[in-house]
């Protein structure tokens, strides 16, 4: 089968450049006026590319793995925006030399007469910490080339082995992929507060990042759909899997979370429990409030009706909603260890998300406008076109 | 044995089948062989304007509803409702058990509160969703009762459920017409036109779920029921202990012995000085009068300690210094006769005086600090002073 597809409009182009432009102004200049306080809105905006590149690239792992059909036309999607994991190793640059403003351990004096840190300390120090982050960032972006690497060569050579190949790559993925971003969530968000104690914290950020890359691809998928750039038009049958899988991730995440905070409420533990009282505190407690209704609540309740989840209308803009309700969780996770006494939102975190949309905007287009738009080679696309769920 | 079951039942059902069917037509049947068959066809039945038609898949057709121009399924709402409702209930009845009926204090948790509510909860609403599902479609829009449909045990019935796609027009369909429905169902390549009549017993028109035999059989297996498990439980299973390990622990209960300490006994002696609460000993004991002088009774002299110390004066005091203490108890004669409480040694001591004879004991009389509690006692120091004050009432002692 033939595909044209056609260019995307330049304005994704010119928005993702006018976003990254503003956001990295914003970002500079919340940097000039205070560093301490932009680093942990840096952090903020690095954890949401993780999710978006590292989940998408969890996700294209799933399609293989599980052998999914109705998704393989709209892989690609989930394969160009899993290109952010290369940006990953520049991004980190800033981080690793502002971890002595954003983790207390790192304070060698603090950690000498803290015997919970001290016990802490053959796991947290700055050269195991520099160490495990340049491992996981090497996981994610060396799969990120075996998988697309296979996928661009399928193109050309509709060679069935490529996918039986990458099918291999998938399974290892998994297990490297639940590993890595539970390494990442419990070094880059969790040692924000040291002295913490959870065994269900990486859980809860991989929840996370699940929702945010099925949003990403259901937003760009549907919006590409309906704009008649794939080539071909699918029913709305793709649209029910991607609402039915946005919802199902989203309750995934609410179990998680849930179940985090009812088992530190239940053992009511002084080392465990001051992590939610901090996010009680001051004006806090309206932010975690908001967060059971903007993450959980109002997603369930749209999603719920089968008639929602095939409305591409509704789709796309629940995907967007429930992007931003995990940037509001990021939020929720990283900025209290910062601002103790109440939520502070001003232009100088503001800077930073614009800055992750910018980014991921542009690594779409150029993505886009270099390779192909539908896996053509993949012997499962003619499947994924006819698709039904019966 | 089993054969012979086997065959029963097939026997049974022969009959059934060979139920004679009246001359009422019930409606028209067609089959088709392919998922895309049946969809255009419930299309294009729904266009031409026919509402009492349903059909028949061997396993779910997605967007089969709505080609049959059911755009708003009403089984969605209902299990919404239930899960609502089983939402609310669940939360109520933990409420009203944790909180309201019953409130014990576990793990210093409030009596009710939200994070363990929640898992039973999320059970309550998957529970209640589920049987509102199903009764909603059973009953509310299937109408449950209605068992014995004319299109059971027919041939359309059974490829229907296995291999077969068919769908129905009913005779009560305001546009029906017998020739006009078969032409359209050859038009569209449909196999096995078949016309279903009503059987003699649907004619009747008596609802099967009232019928005395099946009554009769429901009553019979509910007895059968209950007596089965009555045996189970209260023959069978009586002696049986399904899980003890609670009542049964490895740890020594008081008053019984024990092999890991010398004297054998399970239970310690409390450290030496050790002071039960609420029994502060009597820094005083065994000292004389003179020096207690500047003990004051801690209590406030208002009615209610006033009608205690009279309550435990009466019971404790009164068999020797009797009811106002003049000294004329009931063991009169047989016990040496104590002094009066109002002679002006008595009037004279302080508080802490009667206090200290109360606790320590003087002459014959004993101690009673085993017996009265130190409230107690300063409570009966108040009362003696009322006793004293009544004997020698001033004009401005009597109420006006």
């Amino acid at each position: 089968m033939e595909l044209t597809t056609k260019k995307l409009p330049a304005s994704v182009g010119k928005w993702g450049m006018i976003l990254t432009i503003v956001g990295a102004v914003m970002a500079g200049a919340a940097f000039a006026v205070d560093t301490h306080r932009a680093m942990f809105g840096y952090l903020w905006m690095y954890m949401f590319l993780i999710s978006i590149g590292v989940g998408s690239l969890a996700l294209v792992a799933l399609e293989y793995l599980v052998g999914a059909n109705w998704s393989t036309p709209f892989r690609r999607v989930s394969e160009f925006l899993s290109a952010i994991v290369v940006l990953l190793a520049v991004l980190v640059i800033p981080l690793l030399f502002g971890m002595h403003d954003l983790f207390h351990w790192t304070h060698a004096d603090a950690v000498a007469s803290d015997p919970i840190l001290l016990g802490k300390e053959p796991y947290l120090n700055t050269p195991f910490f520099i160490a495990r982050t340049g491992i996981m960032i090497l996981i994610w972006v060396v799969f990120y080339f075996l998988f697309t690497r296979n996928s661009r060569k399928q193109d050309i050579t509709k060679d069935p082995a490529l996918t039986t190949q990458n099918i291999k790559y998938s399974a290892a993925f998994a297990i490297l992929f639940i590993l890595t971003i539970s390494f990442a969530a419990i070094d880059w968000m969790m040692s924000l507060e040291p002295h913490w104690f959870s065994t269900m914290f990486g859980v809860y950020y991989f929840a996370g990042t699940l929702v945010a890359a099925i949003s990403v691809a259901a937003y760009v998928s549907v919006n590409l759909n309906e704009g008649g750039y794939f080539g071909f038009k699918v029913d709305y049958e793709k649209y029910y899997s991607f609402g039915t899988l946005m919802f199902a991730f989203n309750v995934f995440w609410t179990y998680i979370a849930f179940s985090q905070y009812m088992l530190i409420w239940y053992a009511d533990i002084p080392e465990e429990t001051f992590w939610f009282m901090n996010r009680m505190e001051g004006t806090w407690i309206y932010f975690s409030l908001g967060l059971i209704f903007i993450h959980f609540v109002i997603p369930f309740l749209i999603l719920l009706p089968r008639s929602a989840k095939t409305n591409p209308k509704l789709v796309t803009f629940m995907a967007m909603w429930l992007l931003y309700a995990h940037a509001y969780d990021l939020y929720w996770i990283i900025m209290p260890t910062y601002f103790k006494d109440g939520f502070v939102f001003s232009w100088n975190e503001l800077g930073f998300l614009i800055l992750a949309f910018g980014i991921i905007a542009l690594v779409f287009n150029y993505m886009a406008g270099k390779f192909n738009l539908v896996p053509v080679g993949d012997p499962k696309l003619e499947r994924g076109l006819y698709f039904h769920l019966n | 044995m089993i054969n012979k079951i086997l065959n029963f039942f097939k026997e049974y059902n022969a009959r059934k089948d060979e139920e004679p069917r009246s001359g009422k037509l019930y409606a028209i049947s067609a089959l088709f062989n392919t998922p895309n068959e049946i969809m255009n066809a419930a299309t294009e039945v729904a266009d031409k304007g026919y509402r009492r038609f349903d059909t028949f898949t061997p396993y779910p057709v997605h967007r089969l509803d709505q080609a049959m121009g059911i755009t708003k399924p009403l089984v969605g709402p209902i299990a919404f409702a239930g899960g609502m409702l089983g939402c609310f209930l669940t939360l109520l009845m933990i409420w009203w058990m944790s909180d309201a009926d019953y409130p014990n204090i576990i793990g210093g948790k409030p009596f009710f509160s939200l994070p363990p509510a929640i898992p039973i909860t999320f059970e309550g609403t998957v529970l209640l969703t589920g049987i509102a599902t199903v009764i909603g479609m059973l009953v509310l829009l299937n109408k449950l009762p209605k068992i014995n449909n004319p299109l059971n045990d027919t041939e359309f019935m059974k490829h229907v459920s296995s291999d077969k796609f068919g769908i129905v027009i009913g005779a009560n369909d305001k546009q029906f017409s017998e020739s006009e429905i078969r032409s359209l169902f050859e038009s569209m390549g449909a196999h096995d036109i078949q016309n279903i009549y009503y059987r003699e017993s649907n004619l009747t028109n008596k609802t099967p779920i009232f019928d005395s035999k099946f009554i009769a059989t429901l009553i019979a297996v509910a007895g059968l029921t209950a007596l089965i498990s009555y045996f189970t439980l209260n023959v069978v299973l009586y002696d049986v202990v399904p899980f003890d390990w609670m009542r049964h622990q490895e740890k020594i209960n008081s008053q019984s012995p024990s092999d890991f300490f010398q004297n054998k006994s399970g239970m310690r002696m409390p450290v030496e000085g050790t002071v039960a609460r609420g029994f502060m000993p009597y820094e005083y004991k065994g000292m004389p009068d003179s020096s207690v002088k500047q003990l004051a009774n801690p209590l406030p002299a208002d009615s209610k300690i006033l009608e205690r110390g009279q309550d435990r004066y009466n019971v404790f005091c009164s068999p020797c210094h009797g009811y106002f203490g003049d000294g004329d108890g009931r063991l009169n004669e047989q016990f040496p006769k104590p002094p009066s409480l109002h002679n002006n040694k008595v009037i004279n001591w302080t508080d802490g005086n009667l206090y200290h004879v109360l606790t320590n004991g003087q002459n014959v009389m004993p101690s009673y600090e085993s017996q009265i509690s130190r409230d107690d006692r300063w409570a009966i120091v108040h009362y003696i002073r009322a006793l004293q004050r009544a004997k020698n009432a001033k004009e401005q002692d009597l109420p006006k």
